[in-house]
């Protein structure tokens, strides 16, 4: 009976496998995205940054990235109901410890760098916001209890500081009679790296959070 | 001649981490394979030319996702060994 579940479910995959293959040959054969590719990229102008990537996530695609931000302030919120963190781990010892005092502030500084990169070159908020967790889980892994971060309150407005700003931009806009996120072009490149630095601040603090897993000590309940 | 050989390269180590990650019966093991996986498509996004892919797969994919990962597995083998203490 097992020995013939597996062949099922390998069978049912493969023709899953053909399924695709069948869908995404004749695309890649008629390329029809090229029209598209080039009416966004003449207008990349007007979105006040370089690099079409940000341009498309910030700009173009704004809603995408919000809900993004909404998805891990959701998955935080997941874990924390799952009640207290995890033990810290014990007090690293000197070698580590001297170690972490040169990587964690070479991790932010590299953070502030990819956000900053992120309007010309390969970088941005997802990747600056990672080296920032990654800055907390080395700090954890070190013996810190709460991996770098500031007190529950502090952490709630942190995790939540890239919807918020995000909304906020867009509510403003729609103050003004603009649509939600529709940046107008002169203020373009400043409303894209407000919003870009909240979002990386709340990445980092919701991944260094997610890290510790578990509400932090000391709310209340 | 010799690109074409390096990316058959690069997809047949990939299926092959692919594959013992999810055979792997162990959870670190497979967590640990997973964070080499994770990589190596990193390598795999940088051949075809989208840096900010590669970027996001290296730090999130395979350096937080894993790390999340293995804490995961951590605190999953610290329940089982409480459930075997207490039976």
């Amino acid at each position: 009976m097992n020995g013939r579940l597996r062949l099922l479910i390998a069978l049912l995959a493969a023709v899953l496998g053909a399924a695709l293959l069948w869908v995404f040959l004749p695309l890649l054969a008629t390329r029809p995205e090229s029209a598209l590719a080039k009416a966004a990229l003449a207008a990349r102008p007007l979105t006040g940054v370089g690099n079409p990537v940000t341009a498309v996530l910030l700009d173009y695609r704004a809603y995408d990235t919000l809900l993004e931000l909404a998805v891990l302030l959701a998955a935080l919120l997941g874990i924390w109901s799952l009640g207290p963190p995890t033990p810290a781990y014990q007090r690293a010892g000197a070698a580590l410890r001297a170690m972490i005092a040169w990587v964690v502030p070479l991790l932010v500084l590299a953070g502030g760098y990819l956000l900053w990169a992120g309007g010309q070159v390969p970088g941005g908020a997802f990747q600056g916001g990672a080296l920032l967790g990654a800055a907390g889980v080395v700090l954890r892994l070190g013996g810190d209890p709460h991996a770098g971060l500031p007190a529950e309150p502090w952490q709630r407005l942190l995790a939540s500081l890239g919807v918020g700003a995000f909304v906020i931009v867009g509510l403003v806009l729609l103050g003004l009679g603009r649509d939600f996120l529709d940046y107008p072009s002169a203020w373009a490149k400043w409303l894209i790296l407000v919003i870009e630095s909240a979002a990386t601040l709340a990445i980092g603090a919701t991944l260094a959070a997610a890290y510790v897993g578990g509400r932090p000590p000391g709310g209340t309940r | 001649m010799t690109l074409l050989l390096f990316d058959l390269v690069l997809i047949a180590t990939l299926l092959t981490l692919a594959v013992a990650a999810l055979n792997s019966a162990e959870p670190r093991r497979a967590v640990m394979l997973f964070i080499a996986f994770g990589l190596w498509l990193a390598l795999i996004w940088a051949r075809l030319r989208a840096p900010d892919v590669a970027l996001a797969e290296a730090a999130i994919g395979a350096g937080l996702g894993g790390a999340l990962m293995l804490a995961a597995a951590r605190r999953a083998a610290r329940r089982r060994e409480d459930d075997e203490a207490q039976r």
